[in-house]
Order: C-alpha cells, then structure tokens, then sequence
C-alpha cells in the first residue's frame, strides 16, 4: 500500500517536472532557468523523501531532504546575489519617484 | 517505554478492527489526500509556470504553488510512513515538520532574493513597456 | 574519563557552576543566551534522535561553543522582558492559522489564473510603491514574507521604510494598500505602535 503510493507519487512528480524542464530549456532569460532549477530543487527534497519509502530507511532520507532543501536555498541566494548588478542610487531614486511604472 | 507505547496504540487501533498490515489507516488516508492535493497544486504551477506572459509573474506560480505542494505532499509522507507510535517515528514525524517548516520559512525569501535580483538588473527593468507587453499578450 | 578527572577540583566546580547561574540568571540580558542555548540544543536532540550520555554530552559542548560565538544574530532587542517575549512569541502561534489558510487561497488563485482562460484574461501585473510604519527589522522580515505568501503580491524591494510590491491585478492591489496585512503584523510584534495610530 505505501509502496505503491510513494511509486505513484513519484512517477507524477517525475511527469510534472517536464513542464519546468522545458522553462529551464528554453527561458529566454537567466532568471527563468534559475527559477526552474529553484522549483525542481524543492521538489527534489520530496523525492528523497519517497525514496526513502521506497527503501524502508526514511529516517536516512530525510537528512538528506533537510541537507538537500538548505543547499537549495543557499544555491538560490548565492546565484541571485552574483547576477545582481545594483544600480546606482540616483537612478533607483528616479525609479521610485516614477511610482513605479504604473 | 517503546513498546509499552506501542502496545497501547496498537489496542487504540485494534478495537475499531479496520487497521492494514502497516500502520494506522486514518493517519494513512489523510496522508494520501494531502499528497493528491499537493500533485493538483504542483500541477497548477507548473502550468502557470509554462503559460505566463514574463518573469515577474511566473516568480507568482513558482513562489507560491511550490510552498504549499511541498509543504502537502512532505506532511502526507510523514503520516504515511508513521508505522507505529514508537519513539523513533514520532522523531521522524518531528524531522518531516521540521523541514516543512524550514520550507515555509525559507521559499519566500528566496523568491524575494531572484525578484529583486531581477528588479535592480539592468538588462531586466520593470519598465511601463514592459508591463504593457505582458497585458498585450494577456489579452490576446 | 573519570581518571583524569581531579578530584581536588570537584568542590569549586559546584562553587563555579552555582556563581554561573546566579551571574546568568542577575542580569536580564543574559536570559537570551539560556534561551538561545534551549532552541540550539531541541535542534539538536531532534537533528541527532540518540539519548546516550556521549551524543547528549557532545550537544552540550557545541551548543554552548555555538551559543557564545553567535547568540547576537537572535533577538536584537536585549532590553525586553522575559514575559513581553513569551507574549510576542504567543500571539505568533496564533498568527500562524492565518497566514496558512492565506497561503491556500493564494494557491487557489494561482491554480485559476493557470489553468482558466477567463483568469488569464483578468491578470494586469502592476507595481505598486509603499510606505510602512513598522519599525523593526524583523517585523518588516515577517510583513514581506506574508504579502509573499498571500494571494497575488510578491516583495520585490525593501528600502528603508519603502516597499515595492509585484501584484496581479487592481483589486489585489486595492486590498493590499487598505493594510490588512499591515496591521496583522503590527499586532503581533508592535501593538504600542498600533495604539498611538
């Protein structure tokens, strides 16, 4: 009964992540594949966690899913902080007085 | 104390006479139904993901449908795999919450880190062009 | 172990522990630091999920080490009151239901803007550009993070008092600038804010 649900749970997630795959194929910006690469990572941390049902040691797995959601999250900070190119302030100053772009 | 625990749960389950081989089937229907629903909203974002107009809104379905199908479908493996109420799986059922709540804490702020990454980039402004573009498309 | 434990030195160690609760417990700013050390150590017991005296022991040792090298990164403000906290931490209990079932209904527009045509015609992104009255910075942590979370609004930038916000369409936007939300936060981390509004 749990195996055959952790196998169906999977087999859907596996199906689902073809439309995230292809925003990470063909996202016409950096961003986009980043935040593709973002979604699959979180649902990666699902995954082990099947997984792990699946081989009867989720106590084991679920180290991994807690280690694999922090790395995620550092990855998705780190790569956000290198693309960042900040502006200078006279220029967000100018944008803020825009009310922005309404 | 495992197994007198144990023990009293396993009499708890028996008297309603309807339990599976493995576990406790109410715990393991509730789990089956959240992890359905978490499917159904992954399935919505990852739509939302393919089908939205610009970047700013598909950090929408992203940073919201992903929160709450991951924060489902992990709360329903915890409760499927509570085989009994030993101490080791109620420590387990504590893990799973644990990363839940590490989820619920840390996806906003990194879809707040990529959104203002892309705000503040220069090749990425959210211009009055940019906007119109995107409602353009919208109604099409 | 116990053979290279001097004996000599097991009467001033009561003497030093005793000392060391009455400093920790005199001075009011360093209840943070037992406080930090109880949350590190339950992460710990919950991280490790083994009671024997040698894990437990080893918690102990790196929880201390960890809770005196970085205890300033928790609770900047020292100067409150034990039982102002356990409040604070309180009314955050029961914040919680609610920002869960915002997150539902954010999840259910999202759901209806992807999957029909007709709430894919009503999307008009916009920006919109606020002003706040929170002042500090963990309440604007918790303010940004909810409008995150509730339906059709996303932080884009916070500087200073100022808040960029992504929203979907003219009624979200509507909703967000009547300060709902605003005003959920300050009751929970600022309410002598809230009285003299």
């Amino acid at each position: 009964m749990t195996h055959l649900f952790a196998i169906t749970m999977g087999a859907a997630l596996f199906t689902l992540m073809i439309p995230v795959v292809y925003r990470i194929w063909v996202g016409p910006t950096g961003f986009d594949r980043i935040l593709g690469v973002n979604v699959i990572g979180t649902k990666t941390a699902v995954l082990l966690v099947i997984i792990g049902t699946l081989f009867d040691r989720v106590e084991m797995f679920v180290d991994f899913a807690i280690a694999y959601a922090l790395l995620n999250f550092v990855g998705a900070i780190v790569i956000s902080r290198y693309l960042n190119r900040t502006i200078s302030l006279n220029e967000m100053d100018a944008r803020e007085k825009k009310g922005g772009a309404k | 104390m495992k197994s007198m625990y144990g023990d009293f749960f396993f009499v708890l389950a028996s008297t309603t006479d309807l339990e599976s081989e493995s576990g406790f089937w109410v715990l393991q229907i509730i789990g089956i139904l959240m992890g359905v629903t978490g499917l159904i909203f992954f399935l919505g974002a990852a739509v939302g993901l393919v089908r939205f107009p610009d970047f700013y809104t598909r950090m929408h379905a992203a940073g919201k449908g992903d929160t709450l199908s991951t924060m489902l479908m992990l709360g329903g493996f915890g409760l499927v795999t509570m085989e009994d109420f030993s101490l080791g799986s109620w420590l387990l059922l504590v893990k799973i919450i644990a990363v839940v709540l590490f989820i619920y804490l840390t996806s906003p702020t990194s879809s707040h880190a990529l959104m203002r990454a892309a705000f503040e980039d220069d090749e990425m402004p959210l211009t009055e062009k940019d906007l119109k573009k995107s409602k353009k498309s919208v109604n099409k | 172990m116990r053979i290279f434990f001097p004996l000599w030195i097991a009467p001033s160690v009561k003497y030093l522990f005793l000392k060391l609760l009455i400093v920790l417990f005199h001075h009011k700013e360093s209840v943070y630091y037992i406080i930090i050390f109880l949350l590190l150590f339950l992460n710990w017991i919950v991280l490790s999920g083994k009671f024997d005296i040698f894990h437990l022991g080893l918690g102990i040792v790196s929880c201390v080490v960890v809770a005196k090298i970085s205890q300033d990164f928790l609770f900047y403000d020292r100067k409150k009151g034990l039982k102002e906290r356990f409040n604070e931490a309180w009314r955050f209990i029961k914040y919680i239901p609610w920002i869960t079932w915002e997150v539902v209904k954010a999840n259910l527009h999202v759901f209806k803007l992807a999957m029909t045509s007709k709430g894919y015609k009503e999307m008009s992104p916009r920006v919109v550009t606020f002003k706040t009255y929170l002042a500090t910075d963990f309440a604007k942590f918790v303010f940004a993070n909810s409008i995150t979370l509730t339906p059709g609004t996303i932080t884009m930038l916070i500087r200073g008092d100022v808040f960029h916000v992504h929203t979907m369409s003219q009624f979200l936007e509507d909703d967000l600038l009547s300060g709902g939300i605003e005003r959920k936060v300050a009751e929970v981390f600022e309410p002598e804010l809230l009285k003299k509004k």
